[in-house]
């Protein structure tokens, strides 16, 4: 039999649904790649015995005739989703041995169409990070490599090397300022964050409100389209839940971009960006419009003050969010000489660096007396980026950018300014704030062969637009190379 | 009242560390307050760009989405599980979480 590993979530359904092989065939061959690849710490949790389990039903089911979205197909879960009886760490050691009662509404979804879970992937600490340095589990280590050992991006980093070494056929991520996108551009797959409120946030760590959403990292832009039509769908318990029909993504990939207007907006020409970034943001003008685009030049001025902006509001949510982490309820706890020493232990031992520096600027930026000053005047510079992508509107239908300002860089390199590693999220972070649909897609390799992705992004809900110009930049940049299987 | 023509001025010292800190309940070391509070001022200063920005007669976007916040009957629709919403507890003892006392 062929190296079942080497499928795509389309061609193992497919595969499933003519008899070709089971999913226990599929789940076992994906458990043995996850075994092998153990070295790049994807995972935190595996849970090879239930999925094993879940296979076997999966192949009960399906011989009955039923036959779910995802039938039978091994997926990967990032460790932000709550799922039922099996630990959820959110890379922290906060949450100790918590196993959560309960399941996150996007996996319930995803089992309910017969999702076999492999495990719980390794994320940047509560995802505040964009090169999974941060989790309290250890770094992940991307499967592209170039003389040492590389970042996988973050914070979907788990979600993003495990797709690129082929250990599981997709996985979910989520996206606060580029968690999905970014990762996905540094490991030569697709991710898609769709339009805010898509995908319900109910029973997923909270990281920042208004930002967070959840999306799928897959090896090709249809597979994400399958994971995506999976885990969207309006959920009562999320009041940001949008009540509207999930369309069938699927059948937009691949449709003609004869005539679509593709904006390229002049503010994403960064100072400082490698020419081959440019370079190759100028070939997808191109194959764009050899696929029948029309390319328009476009404004979005203020996009320079999104990523302060974000880095306002996305620390003020998450200094208010992560206050429930007292150590009384569930957790860890270290005990101190009374109930404030207590929850100071608690919070110092259980949060790394980076997470305790957000949560100090969110209280700085909304304590007494600087709430106006910078919560107040980012949520209004939030606005005017809203208004940026409404005029871009009146002139194209989406918008074609790099996704990432860097191909993949080394594990430890050493920065001393924080500032710096949050540049990773320049292009990716507008979308989060204007709540808009945005998919990467690899497009090519840098001279050191390492995988650089393109980013579509799209109107609010017009994911069927983006899964279009995303499947014709997907064809056109034929993007095949895979990583060498050094870990194994 | 805050003032909305606040801004740190001279950035933030080594004794508003402490006191953010004990805001965000957190400990923070003697030794590591300044390091913390240059860390800080690098990012707070990187912020204050947005100060360039017209927002005047802007309204806060305080929501992603356009859309009315739902309302539901108020009514029970869970419960019953206490022995669920303890399982996760550090301590607990006779169906109740024990926590450090908090009233002298």
């Amino acid at each position: 039999m062929a190296d079942l590993t080497k499928m795509t979530l389309e061609g193992a359904l497919d595969g499933m649904s003519k008899g070709d092989f089971s999913s226990e065939e599929l789940t076992k061959a994906h458990i043995d790649a996850c075994m092998e690849g153990a070295d790049l710490n994807a995972f935190i949790t595996t849970t090879f015995e239930s999925a094993m389990e879940s296979a076997k039903a999966s192949d009960a089911r399906r011989a009955k005739g039923e036959v779910g979205k995802l039938e039978g197909a091994p997926l990967g879960v990032k460790d932000l989703f709550c799922t039922e009886g099996v630990k959820t760490t959110a890379g922290s050691k906060i949450l100790g041995d918590f196993a959560p009662p309960y399941e996150s509404s996007v996996t319930a979804n995803m089992k309910a169409d017969g999702m076999v879970m492999l495990g719980k992937l390794n994320l940047d600490e509560f995802a505040m990070g964009s090169s999974n340095e941060t989790s309290a589990f250890g770094p992940v280590i991307n499967p592209w490599r170039k003389d040492e050992d590389l970042v996988p991006g973050g914070s979907s980093g788990g979600s993003a090397a495990a797709v690129a070494a082929d250990m599981c056929l997709g996985a979910t991520a989520t996206d606060t300022g580029g968690s999905i996108r970014q990762p996905a551009s540094f490991t030569g797959t697709v991710g898609i964050k769709p339009t805010y409120g898509r995908c319900s946030r109910w029973g997923t760590v909270a990281f920042a409100s208004s930002l967070d959403q959840a999306g799928p990292i897959a090896k090709t832009v249809k597979d994400a389209a399958i994971l995506l039509e999976s885990m969207s769908g309006y959920d009562s318990k999320d009041s940001t839940s949008l009540n509207v029909d999930v369309p069938k993504w699927s059948e937009s990939c691949g449709k003609s971009v004869k005539g679509l207007r593709i904006g390229i907006p002049k503010e994403y020409a960064i100072d400082g960006m490698p020419a081959e970034i440019q370079a190759l943001w100028d070939q997808g003008i191109a194959w764009m419009k050899d696929a029948g685009a029309e390319i328009v030049p476009i404004t979005l001025p203020h996009t320079k003050y999104a990523l302060p902006a974000y880095y306002v509001v996305a620390p003020a949510e998450a200094s208010s969010n992560l206050a429930r982490y007292d150590g009384m309820r569930y957790g860890a706890r270290v005990d101190g000489a009374d109930l404030n020493d207590t929850y100071d232990l608690t919070r110092t031992a259980g949060f790394g660096d980076e997470v305790r520096r957000r949560i100090m600027i969110g209280t700085y930026v909304l304590s007494a007396g600087y709430y106006d000053a910078y919560y107040l005047r980012a949520q209004k510079v939030r606005t005017r980026i809203v208004e940026d992508f409404e005029n871009a509107w009146q002139t194209c239908d989406a918008i074609l950018t790099p996704t990432a300002p860097s191909a993949p860089f080394a594990v430890g390199r050493k920065v001393t300014d924080p500032v710096q590693m949050y540049l990773n999220d320049i292009f990716t972070v507008t979308t989060n704030l204007a709540g808009l649909p945005g998919i990467s897609v690899p497009a090519g390799l840098d001279a050191n062969g390492l995988p650089l992705g393109l980013q579509i992004i799209g109107k609010a809900l017009d994911e069927a637009t983006v899964f279009s110009a995303a499947s014709a930049l997907e064809k056109a940049a034929g993007f095949s190379a895979k990583p060498d299987k050094w870990w194994v | 009242m805050s003032d909305p023509q606040k801004s740190p001025e001279n950035g933030v010292s080594a004794d508003d560390v402490k006191k953010i800190a004990r805001l965000s309940r957190l400990d923070v070391a003697d030794d590591r307050l300044q390091p913390i509070a240059e860390d800080l001022n690098g990012i707070l200063a990187w912020i204050e760009q947005l100060n360039e920005v017209d927002v005047e007669g802007v309204e806060p976007m305080t929501s992603a989405v356009d859309m009315d916040a739902p309302l539901r009957k108020d009514e029970i629709t869970d419960g019953g599980v206490r022995d669920k919403v303890l399982a996760n507890a550090p301590k607990s003892e006779d169906g109740f979480f024990v926590v450090p006392r908090s009233v002298e």
